[in-house]
């Protein structure tokens, strides 16, 4: 898990803004320059299906990914964001001119496109961090990501962009032809794998990485896999629509970024392939029912008991769980066992005998019913955060209508003094508001980190799935053996009271005992092959779990700076306005 | 409760400037609210202690016990006495029923309610209110009596009806000449006036709409921290160390800060917008204020009309030596003494309401000064404790990631 990858993405788009935009965001007040320290963070929305939750709540977070090539005025989040509705107050910027003064230098709404800002990004400039931010710790930017990368020089960096429609190019019936969304695939690396420091591009279509992860997943079986982004059971209008193409594209992005993270994966051939070869992705694809069904592999294995017999059988072929066409046999003893374990009342289907695998397993699932359930309350306190600032804006937008009005409508001096009071504490509640929103988009970005282990879990899942079928073929292999072995015994038996021998008898016992031996090979392989996977599972969650501590400590660490670093922010601008009105303290004087 | 009676700052500014000894003071507070009765009968009683040595009152203090009911009854007395007068609001009546016998909200109608009266209490005119000394001064029978003359279907006085049946001819007349527009004035001080107060309206109540849902966005907040802290810590139980116990310390400074929300959302819900509602209430009542001097500049207006016809009609009879001369007379004379005491009651409510308005600005400028002032310091307090409480922790987090 790469903590920088969410930082990366920022670089693409990181605009740093000039001293003069900084200033006139600072609102006007002087020796307010951190202000202008504070430009708007653009969050990136993330498009895994499974969590439209408060991805929802923070799409009004979200902008388009390149703030440049839109006007500012696009940005606007939400029709009913106060904030952002075109004032008429006029557009006065207020050059370090007093707040109190009596020419209405209104607040002009910030704009997302002046700024962005990005504490936690190790590739930023930290010029913007200011000096405000002293208390904060500017060197957790380079602790927070525990990228293998930022020991060593060796990087690899992704990104998915310039989602294009194109059409199949074959005979039609349907009119209006096959249409699908191909991604542009940029792949920025200095591996020597890739051949030393170069930069490259492929297009493919979400068919194509199906077809990596399907390959993947029989080639490192035992290992945890990050998941794959999930097909959409949608209408092809629907998949074309613009939001949905860029969730697919955010979600596609952060699978190669995963892949590209794991230390094995990232040499494997198959991403190698993927990310460079041009044209069609030669790799094999999924096509039969069987394994659609269950929702897996690929080749069509060849008949185990050969061709011939004999050992012309490629051996890993002979451990790949029994799924697709030709092996019914062995595909419906397999399916038989787990079907009938599972509805008979979820018994495993393999006889796990491994005390400490299970209870590895167990905990594993505890850990992801409780990483369910933070994610879940991470995502109702970001709300909450969003709604204080927005709801802190709208009061604040409210108050400075009223001051304009009394300033407006003033008779008495009474007025004008109560309007000025009014506008400290609207000027205030505006900025704290914006506060608020540029802490929830950091927020976001830490918590995220909770979000990104439930798809690691389902990685350890498959890992574990690979381990019990591996599992499964040895049990059944051994079952086959001793029933063989069985009817072997008994045709000798049968054979040895016929006087004289029994030359059909001898020619099936001569063929049984090939079989054994056929078996007995199988048997040893897949036995070795379970100890091999065995063991991968046995690292990668070791691995796993030491990245998830360190991921987890910095989720923290980050989550908690921010909010130091932010409540700071906010007491100071509530705390100048307490100041200004210390007038009004009614505490000290006794009545 | 301290609290209120230091954000309110009306006994302060209200005060006239002489020295502290044996100078006039006048000062009474609702307190010791008490759940009375039965079932739907039930209500709230208030302990009123009045502290005061003018000397109409039995002094130098004197406790009753009111309901809610009694204050509504001042109110309206005051209201058709003081006509120009800006009567201080009341807390509206609770239709919700649940929610009349919260802790909370019979807190904050006991703060109203103790604002009320002191308002009066401090108003150079309404403090001489008979009505004022019957609710500070008369046993709960007698007050119970008065609060039931006044409770009944016939709640005009004999006078009034007559005012209205006279308002009633006047309207037909007007009618009769044609005259179908009410009669309205239309100084440009004054339009502009009305103008203001209508749109003030408008604004404040939007400003209060807003800080109400902040108070429940403080309390939102509280709740999705204590719920996260929760998680966390349930999480960090299945995490070895250190990040388990990294997870639990989160996890329970997240608590806390729940804590620290919530207590916040009360306060800017009694210091922040509860005076704006009050603000809201007081534009209301000036909004009442408005509508009888226009009732008034109607009569006066009306009847100075009338008392010209009359006039007409009586120089015309005396012109045709009709025996109905005298009766005329005696009218017009009727008419006339009518049309000036209308003209009166009219200008009294029109110096009222110009001194009101002088002194309406000029305490709500105070009260909502003490308002932002107190919402800033909380707001203020809160981000430093939030501040501090997550500062306190980042050591042990580094302490944890360096293991």
């Amino acid at each position: 898990m790469m903590g920088s990858e969410n930082a990366d993405g920022f670089e693409e788009t990181q605009i740093n803004a000039s001293k003069e935009d900084m200033e006139n965001l600072s609102l006007g007040v002087d020796g307010d320059g951190a202000d202008g320290d504070d430009p708007l963070t653009k969050s990136h929305v993330n498009g895994d299906s499974s969590n439209s939750g408060y991805r929802s709540a923070m799409s009004t977070l979200s902008n388009v990914r390149d703030p440049l090539s839109t006007p500012p005025t696009l940005l606007t989040p939400t029709d009913s964001d106060p904030l952002f509705a075109p004032s008429s107050f006029g557009d006065i910027r207020s050059h370090g001119s007093k707040p109190n003064c009596s020419d209405n230098s209104y607040i002009e709404p910030p704009s997302y496109a002046d700024v962005i800002f990005s504490p936690f990004d190790e590739n930023s400039d930290s010029e913007i961090n200011g000096a405000e931010d002293s208390s904060v710790h500017s060197q957790s930017s380079d602790s927070l990501s525990r990228s293998p990368s930022s020991s060593s020089s060796d990087y690899i960096k992704i990104t998915v962009s310039n989602p294009q429609k194109e059409q199949e190019p074959s005979n039609s019936i349907v009119p209006g032809g096959n249409n699908y969304i191909t991604y542009l695939i940029t792949t920025r690396t200095n591996l020597p794998d890739f051949g030393g420091p170069s930069e490259f591009s492929v297009r493919r279509r979400f068919r194509d990485v199906v077809t990596l992860a399907d390959r993947l997943a029989e080639s490192y079986r035992g290992f945890c896999i990050p998941p794959r982004p999930d097909k959409s059971v949608v209408e092809s209008q629907v998949m074309q629509k613009q939001e949905f193409v860029e969730q697919r594209r955010l979600a596609l992005e952060k699978y190669l970024r995963r892949l590209s993270a794991h230390p094995v994966i990232r040499n494997s051939d198959e991403l190698k392939v993927f990310l460079q070869v041009q044209g069609k992705l030669p790799l094999p694809m999924s096509t039969d029912v069987a394994s659609r069904m269950l929702d897996g592999a690929v080749k069509l294995p060849k008949q185990l008991f050969g061709e011939g017999g004999a050992s012309a059988v490629p051996v890993h072929e002979v451990v790949q769980p029994a799924k697709g066409g030709r092996d019914l046999l062995r595909l419906f003893k397999e399916l038989r066992q787990s079907v009938s374990n599972d509805w008979g009342g979820s018994k495993p289907p393999v006889v796990e005998e491994d005390k400490e695998f299970l209870e590895k397993k167990e905990k594993m699932h505890d850990l992801e019913q409780q990483i369910i359930n933070a994610s879940q309350q991470a995502e109702s306190l970001v709300k909450a955060q969003q709604d204080m600032g927005e709801t802190m804006g709208e009061l604040g937008l409210a108050f400075i209508k009223l001051t304009k009005f009394e300033n407006e409508e003033a008779v008495f001096n009474a007025q004008r003094t109560r309007a000025a009071d009014m506008k400290n504490v609207a000027t205030a509640a505006v900025k704290a508001s914006r506060f608020y929103r540029e802490l929830n988009s950091q927020t976001v970005k830490h918590l995220d980190t909770l979000h990104d282990y439930l798809g690691m879990m389902m990685a350890v899942q498959g890992a574990f799935a690979d381990r019990s079928s591996a599992l499964l073929t040895v049990q059944t292999l051994l079952s086959e053996l001793s029933s063989l072995q069985a009817r072997a015994e008994k045709l000798e038996a049968a054979s040895a009271k016929v006087f004289g021998g029994d030359k059909s008898r001898i020619r099936k016992i001569e063929e049984l005992k090939e079989t054994i031996k056929v078996t007995e090979d199988a048997k040893n392989v897949a036995i070795r092959e379970y100890e091999r996977i065995k063991e991968n599972n046995r690292s990668e969650v070791e691995r796993l779990d030491s990245e998830r501590r360190v991921d987890f400590m910095n989720m923290m660490k980050g989550f908690v700076v921010n909010q130091v670093g932010y409540a700071e922010k906010i007491s100071n601008v509530w705390a100048k306005v307490a100041e200004e009105s210390s007038q009004y303290d009614r505490e000290k004087q006794s009545s | 409760m301290e609290n209120t009676e230091q954000t309110r700052s009306i006994t302060g500014s209200m005060q006239s400037p002489r020295s502290p000894s044996s100078q006039p003071y006048f000062s009474v507070s609702v307190t010791d609210p008490v759940k009375l009765g039965n079932g739907v009968q039930s209500y709230i009683s208030y302990r009123v202690i009045t502290k005061t040595n003018f000397p109409e009152y039995q002094g130098p203090e004197k406790i009753v016990i009111r309901r809610y009911s009694d204050f509504v009854w001042l109110r309206d007395r005051l209201f058709e006495k003081y006509k120009g007068v800006f009567i201080p609001p009341l807390p509206e009546k609770s239709a919700v029923e649940k929610f009349r016998f919260s802790a909370e909200f019979i807190e904050m109608r006991r703060a109203a309610l103790d604002i009320f009266v002191n308002r009066i209490a401090l108003h150079p005119e309404l403090q001489q209110s008979e009505d004022l000394r019957t609710f500070l001064q008369a046993d709960e029978e007698t007050m119970e009596r008065f609060r039931f003359q006044e409770t009944g279907i016939f709640k005009k006085k004999p006078a009034d009806l007559m005012q209205m049946f006279r308002d009633v001819q006047s309207k037909v007349s007007d009618a009769v000449l044609g005259k179908e527009k009410p009669v309205e004035e239309t100084t440009p001080e004054y339009e502009k006036l009305k103008h203001y107060v209508f749109e003030l309206e408008n604004h404040l109540t939007e400003a209060q709409k807003h800080a109400y849902r902040l108070v429940k966005r403080h309390r939102e907040l509280g709740q999705s921290l204590l719920d996260f802290g929760k998680a966390v810590k349930l999480l960090g139980a299945c995490e070895g160390e250190p990040t388990g116990r990294a997870f639990s310390d989160l996890g329970t400074k997240s608590e806390l800060l729940s804590i620290k929300l919530q207590k916040e959302a009360q306060r800017v819900l009694m210091n922040f917008e509860e005076p704006l509602k009050d603000y809201v209430r007081y534009v209301q009542s000036i909004k009442a204020t408005i509508a009888e001097r226009g009732t008034a500049f109607r009569q006066h207006c009306e009847l100075a009309e009338t008392t010209k016809l009359k006039e007409i009609n009586l120089d015309k009879l005396m012109l045709t030596r009709s025996e109905k001369v005298g009766e005329a007379e005696i009218e017009y004379r009727v008419i006339k003494a009518e049309s000036e005491e209308a003209t009166q009651r009219f200008e009294r409510i029109v110096k009222r309401m110009n001194e009101e308005i002088v002194r309406f600005q000029e305490q709500k400028t105070e009260e909502m000064g003490v308002a932002f002032h107190q919402f800033a310091k909380g707001q203020a307090r809160l981000a430093n404790g939030i501040g501090d409480a997550w500062r306190a922790l980042l050591p042990k987090l580094e302490a944890a990631s360096s293991v």
